[in-house]
C-alpha cells in the first residue's frame, strides 16, 4: 500500500503527457506552412515550407537570396546596406516577416490562421 | 394525545458523514485563506478527505461529504450561489463522476494516487467547462489550460500520496466495507 503501483505510474505519465500536449497546443504558437515572397509589393512566389529550396529575387539594388528549409525560412543574402532582414535570421511562426526595404523584397510566413488581416509596410 | 416532536433517527452513518464533512469543510476554509497566484489554482486539500471517505466507506458516503462540503463551504465563505460556488459544485460533480468510474479500476494496479490525479483532472475539467460555457469566452481560457492542468497533476499527486500514507498508517475500523480491507491489505 505504501508504494506506487504500475497503474499509478501509468496515470501519472498520461497526466504528464496531457500537460505537455496542452502546453504545446496552447502556448506553442502557430507554425507556418507557407512562404510568401514579395518584390516591389507584388507577390512573386508562394512556396511550401515543407521542402528545402532557394530563391533569387531581383530588386532595384541587386539580387536577394532566400533560403527555405523544412519548417523555416530566411533571407540568406541581400544587397541592402544595413542587412536588417538578413539579421532577423530564421522565421518559423505564422505572421513573421523579414523586410528588405532598400531592395523592396519581403519574406512572410503564413499558417492556417493569420495573426493579422493585413500588414502595411 | 399525539406527540408533536418529529423524530429524526440518526444512524452511526449519519454521524460519521457529518464528522467527515466537518473535516472537509475545515480544510476548505483553511485553504480559502491561502493566497493563490491564479484563481482556481488550489491544493484541493478537501479532496484528501473525499478520497479517504471513498476508499473507506464507499462512493455514496464520498458524494454526501463532497456535497455537504460544497454547500457548507459556500455558506461559510459567503459565496453561496455566487459564481465561485457554482464552479466549486461543477468541479465536485465531475470529480465525483470520474471517481464513480475510477473506483472500478483494479486495486492491484491502481492506488490512491491514480484516483487522486483523475479526480483532480475531473475537478479542474468541470470548473473550466462551466467557466467556458458561462463566464468567459473559451478562447481566453486556452492560454490558461497548461497552468491548470499542471496544478491538477501536481496537487493530485501530492494529495494521493498523502492519502496513501494515511491509509497505510491507519488501522482499519471494523465497519469498513470489505473491498477496502482487500485494497489496504494487498500490495
Amino acid at each position: 500500500m505504501t508504494t506506487l503501483r504500475a497503474g499509478d505510474l501509468g496515470v501519472l505519465l498520461t497526466g504528464g503527457g496531457l500537460v505537455v500536449a496542452l502546453t504545446i497546443w496552447a502556448w506553442g504558437g502557430d507554425h507556418g506552412d507557407t512562404v510568401v515572397i514579395r518584390a516591389a509589393g507584388r507577390v512573386v512566389e508562394t512556396a511550401s515550407l515543407a521542402q528545402a529550396r532557394t530563391f533569387a529575387v531581383a530588386g532595384p539594388l541587386g539580387t536577394t537570396h532566400i533560403e527555405i528549409e523544412p519548417g523555416r525560412a530566411r533571407i540568406a543574402r541581400d544587397p541592402s546596406p544595413r542587412q536588417l532582414c538578413v539579421k532577423q535570421g530564421w522565421l518559423t511562426q505564422s505572421g513573421q516577416a523579414a523586410l528588405c526595404l532598400p531592395n523592396q523584397v519581403s519574406l512572410e510566413i503564413r499558417g492556417r490562421t493569420t495573426a493579422y488581416d493585413t500588414l502595411g509596410y | 394525545m399525539t406527540r408533536s416532536v418529529i423524530e429524526l433517527p440518526v444512524h452511526a452513518d449519519d454521524r460519521r458523514i457529518a464528522r467527515l464533512a466537518a473535516l472537509a469543510i475545515g480544510l476548505t476554509l483553511a485553504e480559502a485563506a491561502l493566497p493563490s497566484p491564479v484563481p482556481g489554482v488550489k491544493p484541493g486539500l478537501a479532496n484528501i478527505v473525499i478520497l479517504l471517505v471513498l476508499l473507506q466507506y464507499g462512493w455514496r458516503a464520498a458524494a454526501w461529504v463532497s456535497g455537504l462540503r460544497v454547500l457548507a463551504g459556500g455558506l461559510l465563505l459567503g459565496s453561496l450561489f455566487a459564481p465561485g460556488f457554482w464552479l466549486s459544485a461543477a468541479g465536485a460533480l465531475v470529480s465525483l463522476s470520474v471517481l464513480a468510474l475510477a473506483r472500478y479500476l483494479p486495486r492491484r494496479h491502481f492506488g490512491p494516487v491514480s484516483l487522486s490525479v483523475l479526480a483532480a483532472f475531473g475537478h479542474i475539467g468541470g470548473q473550466l467547462a462551466l467557466v467556458g460555457i458561462w463566464l468567459l469566452p473559451a478562447a481566453a481560457l486556452i492560454k490558461l489550460l497548461p497552468v491548470f492542468a499542471t496544478a491538477a497533476l501536481v496537487f493530485g499527486t501530492v494529495n494521493g500520496l498523502i492519502v496513501m500514507r494515511m491509509l497505510a498508517t491507519s488501522t482499519p475500523e471494523p465497519n469498513m466495507s470489505p473491498d477496502i480491507l482487500a485494497g489496504t491489505r494487498k500490495g
